[in-house]
């Protein structure tokens, strides 16, 4: 009889719409965290086979200094990484310290100093900064950098001061950008309080700015620190490659990215030099994870704080 | 507060009811932004919903549609057309299609003005190009745009002026054919003529449609609204005829209101 | 006294700092182009490259560079949008969207090598599609899947929710006033994070060595049946890409001329992500226009 309290009553074409398309998207989301998943399930599987199948001691993994994997001393394959890890940590270090002043100046360049033509000028210099490819950084360094350093301190000008100097370009913009998102997070009345006191410019950057803006500046160096840790082919191409503890900054080196991107292809699944290397894969993914863990822990820090 | 100090009025026959709350109660989280409200909405008239800022009308009116799903937890009953708005087997988008809602600030579709309007019909299943272009025409007469925008129908409709944007609204809504029009504080984004026309509009509408609109504008309400409910901190004080309510209000609260004496 | 010349001693750091950044930039842009630009010329850019001798091109390398950034959008395109829409319109706040949130963000933090290998293990050795643009692609679409699907989140956070409550109040389902509204209006910012992220995917060479393969076999650009193994759309053959040709000639130094051909391939590579960036801004702002404009 009554046709509009019929047609409420019946599941209507949209309601059909509604259900289909947010199982479809759910299905979109539910695969990226399948990817995940696999990605850590994959890696930790294939990384632990060096230390179950072919009974090489964790320690012994992580502070060997001899990496030679397809020599076998006493039941086990010769995996130190130390030189890798040490590599991986120098390199990353060394990089992160250089470009932090040069990061939070650019930033301050952008936010307090000259903001209009401070960010007409620099920010469009970030982008392309960011957007140059890794490949040409390395190439960059590979034909400027490693035969500036051999000019100036011998040898062959591979090691780990042309990879730092390469990541230092390329985790610049990484923490600037994100620097300058934490400064301008600032409060504007914190700076005219401060400016009103009679502060000049420097001491109101100095005491208040960089002081409230610390948790988001951490945050940014953490981030340039992952990218710098986990770049590959830009280091593997200046850094020289000899698995040996990086003693001295000028001599060849390696890291555990430049280790992977060259070894992987010249061994064969399933053998303890391949082993090795997932192992080395597994490291850079937990260390990719502690970096997000402190990503986390410094924003929650920030967040208590106010 | 008892309902010692309410006062709401009832209609006798079932045939002038278009929609009755029973009891509604609406919840954010912890906190009950209306409690027990049981309220009748008359056939083709014009409701007016009034109160301090706060004190629930648009929780109250977006419940009506279910435009509180997932917002709020809605208690009691809606009942329409012998149908408990609030129950499982209720079909939302139907419900909506008979029980449509216009907004504050106006929200035209990024669309041309021709499209706003055919875009819910279209989803509703109707698609012959004829009676699209009938029901776009006579939607835009009843919300009075068509003389402004005949001439540009395949414009941008972000390109309006606020007052006919709000318009075009109505006109999308009431192409749909619904019983009831909900209108959240419609005219309060717009300029005295806007408004005005606006007033109009509603006034010719109610011949067609039932409409409970939500305004902080009280001569507005005086002169447009058959009935008039006054919310108070969640509550219905009181539901009377409009004139009633502004001329001998049998509430304090509501006379305080209407007299705009606060003190 | 003091805090003013200190004031002026420090404004004065602050200049050179950005001075020097701002000199980095230009020396590495003049770098590549003083030294890649006169190695551009027709036949650089469309003959196959020779791995001894010199006088090689880029034809193939910049061609599966351009099939494998066409393939990879493709794929992840939907994904990201369908992953987006999700979050965006039906993720109720909580601890699960919580830690999918923390995976997204941590697959996009995930160096690419390491995205590389599992492409490797999953696509290559697991699935046997072996060194092919197939598992090239699946893997750029995992390196590319967080950082769409977070742009095409923020570009839908940007649509005002009174659009949404428009189509709703019509009784138009949500996902369609999701996908006919919220969408379109969103496309002028989707637009520019989908070609921001095709400037990575161009450029990315680390998650495509050991999927996409090393390796150029030669093409017959006048067979496009995608099951011939010289045709070029051949989704199944190994495919070199620019990007990886440029640390491929660095790494193994064979190539006589690689100085040069690594100069211009990287000539190329900066001026299509610069084509691509500023291509990106005028794209949003002029479909924005068109959306807005009467
Ligand atoms: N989404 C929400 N979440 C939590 N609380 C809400 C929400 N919306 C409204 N409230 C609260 O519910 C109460 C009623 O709000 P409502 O918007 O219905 O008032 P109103 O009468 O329409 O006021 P106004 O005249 O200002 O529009 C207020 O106390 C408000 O703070
Ligand atoms: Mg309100």
């Amino acid at each position: 009889m009554d046709k509009i309290r019929a047609s409420i009553l019946t599941p209507s074409r949209s309601s059909k719409l509604e259900r289909r398309g947010k199982w479809l998207s759910l299905l979109c989301l539910g695969s990226i965290c399948i990817v995940v998943i696999a990605i850590f399930g994959f890696i930790t599987y294939r990384g632990l086979a060096t230390f179950t199948t072919d009974h090489v001691s964790l320690s012994k993994f992580l502070t060997g200094t001899d990496w030679n994997p397809s020599v076998s001393k006493s039941g086990a394959p010769l995996v130190g990484a130390l030189p890798m890890i040490a590599g991986s940590f120098l390199i990353t270090i060394l990089a992160t310290a250089l470009a932090i002043p040069f990061a939070i100046g650019t930033a301050l360049m952008m936010t307090d100093v000259t903001p209009k033509t401070g960010t007409r000028i620099l920010q469009p210099v970030l982008e392309l900064l960011v957007g140059i490819p890794s490949v040409v950084y390395g190439f960059v360094g590979l034909t400027v950098v490693v035969p500036a350093m051999r000019n100036i301190f011998g040898g062959s000008g591979f090691g780990i001061l042309s990879g730092t100097f390469v990541l230092f370009v390329m985790v610049l913009p990484t923490i600037t950008s994100m620097t300058v998102d934490a400064l301008t997070s600032v409060p504007k009345s914190f700076r005219y309080a401060s400016l009103a006191l009679g502060a000049t410019r420097w001491q109101t950057i100095y005491k208040v700015v960089l002081r409230s803006a610390t948790p988001g500046i951490l945050t940014a160096i953490v981030f340039g620190m992952a990218r710098a840790f986990g770049e590959a082919l830009a280091v593997q191409m200046v850094v020289g490659n000899a698995t040996l503890m990086p003693y001295s900054l000028v001599a060849p080196a390696s890291t555990l990215t430049s280790v992977l991107t060259t070894g992987i292809g010249n061994t064969v699944m399933g053998t303890a030099q391949n082993d090795a290397l997932w192992s080395l894969a597994l490291i850079l993914l937990i260390m990719s994870l502690t970096f997000n863990l402190a990503i986390h822990l410094i924003a929650n820090r920030g967040s208590l704080k106010r | 507060m008892t309902t010692g100090n309410c006062y709401i009025l009832k209609f006798d026959s079932k045939q002038e009811i278009a929609l009755e709350t029973k009891q509604l109660k609406i919840f954010y989280d912890e906190y009950e932004a209306i409690s027990a409200a049981d309220l009748q909405i008359p056939r083709f008239k014009i409701t007016a919903l009034i109160g301090a800022s706060g004190s629930g009308k648009s929780t109250f009116l977006r419940s009506l549609n279910r435009m509180n799903d997932g917002i709020a937890s809605v208690q009691g009953q809606i009942w329409y057309r012998d149908l408990d708005l609030n129950s499982r087997e209720i079909d939302v988008y139907a419900m909506r299609r008979q029980i449509g809602m216009v907004f504050q600030r106006p929200n035209p579709f990024p669309k041309s003005i021709y499209e706003n309007i055919t875009f819910a019909l279209e989803r509703h299943g109707i698609t012959d190009k004829k009676e699209l272009d009938e029901r776009v025409e006579t939607a835009l007469r009843q919300a009075a745009l068509w003389d402004e925008v005949k001439d540009k129908l395949n414009k941008s409709a972000l390109a309006l002026s606020g007052g006919q944007a709000q318009r075009l609204c109505i006109a999308r809504a009431i192409a749909l054919k619904p019983d009831i029009l909900l209108l959240d504080e419609p005219a309060s984004a717009l300029d005295p003529i806007s408004t005005a026309q606006l007033e109009e509009t509603l006034i010719n509408l109610k011949q067609q449609y039932t409409i409970v609109i939500v305004t902080h504008n009280l001569p507005q309400a005086a002169r447009i609204s058959d009935y008039t409910a006054h919310f108070s901190q969640g509550v219905v004080v009181e539901f009377n005829g409009t004139t009633e309510t502004f001329t001998q209000p049998k509430i304090a609260l509501t006379n305080e209101y209407v007299s705009g004496d606060f003190g | 006294m003091n805090a003013k010349k200190i004031d002026k001693f420090a404004t004065g750091i602050l200049y050179t700092i950005a001075g020097i950044v701002v000199l980095i930039l230009i020396m590495l842009l003049g770098f590549i182009i003083l030294r890649g630009v006169p190695q551009l010329s027709w036949s650089f850019l469309t003959s196959p490259s020779n791995a001894f001798s010199a006088g090689g091109g880029i034809g193939i390398q910049l061609f599966n560079s351009l099939y494998l950034l066409i393939l990879t959008m493709l794929i992840s395109l939907p994904i990201a949008l369908g992953a987006s829409i999700y979050l965006n319109e039906y993720a109720k706040p909580g601890m699960i969207t919580n830690t999918v949130r923390t995976m997204i963000e941590i697959l996009s933090s995930l160096p690419s090598v390491v995205v590389g290998l599992f492409g490797f293990l999953l696509f290559v050795v697991q699935f046997k599609l072996s060194f092919s643009i197939v598992s090239g692609a699946l893997a750029l679409t995992v390196f590319n899947l967080p950082l769409l699907t977070r742009s095409i989140e923020e570009a839908l956070k940007a649509i005002s929710n009174d659009q949404r409550n428009g189509g709703l109040a019509l009784g138009i389902s949500k996902w369609e006033t999701v996908t006919k509204i919220i969408l379109p209006a969103a496309v002028p910012s989707i637009v520019s994070g989908l070609i921001l992220s095709a400037g990575r995917v161009f450029g990315e060479a680390a998650a495509l060595i050991y999927t996409a393969g090393q390796s150029a076999p030669a093409l017959n650009f006048g067979n496009w049946n995608p099951f011939d193994i010289d045709s070029p759309l051949n989704p199944m053959r190994p495919a070199e890409t620019l990007a990886v040709h440029i640390w491929k000639i660095n790494s193994e130094g064979i190539m006589p001329d690689a100085a040069a051909v690594s100069a211009g391939s990287a000539a190329v590579l900066i001026i299509v992500v610069l084509l691509f960036n500023l291509s990106a801004r005028w794209l949003g702002r002029t479909l924005y226009r068109h959306l807005t404009a009467s």
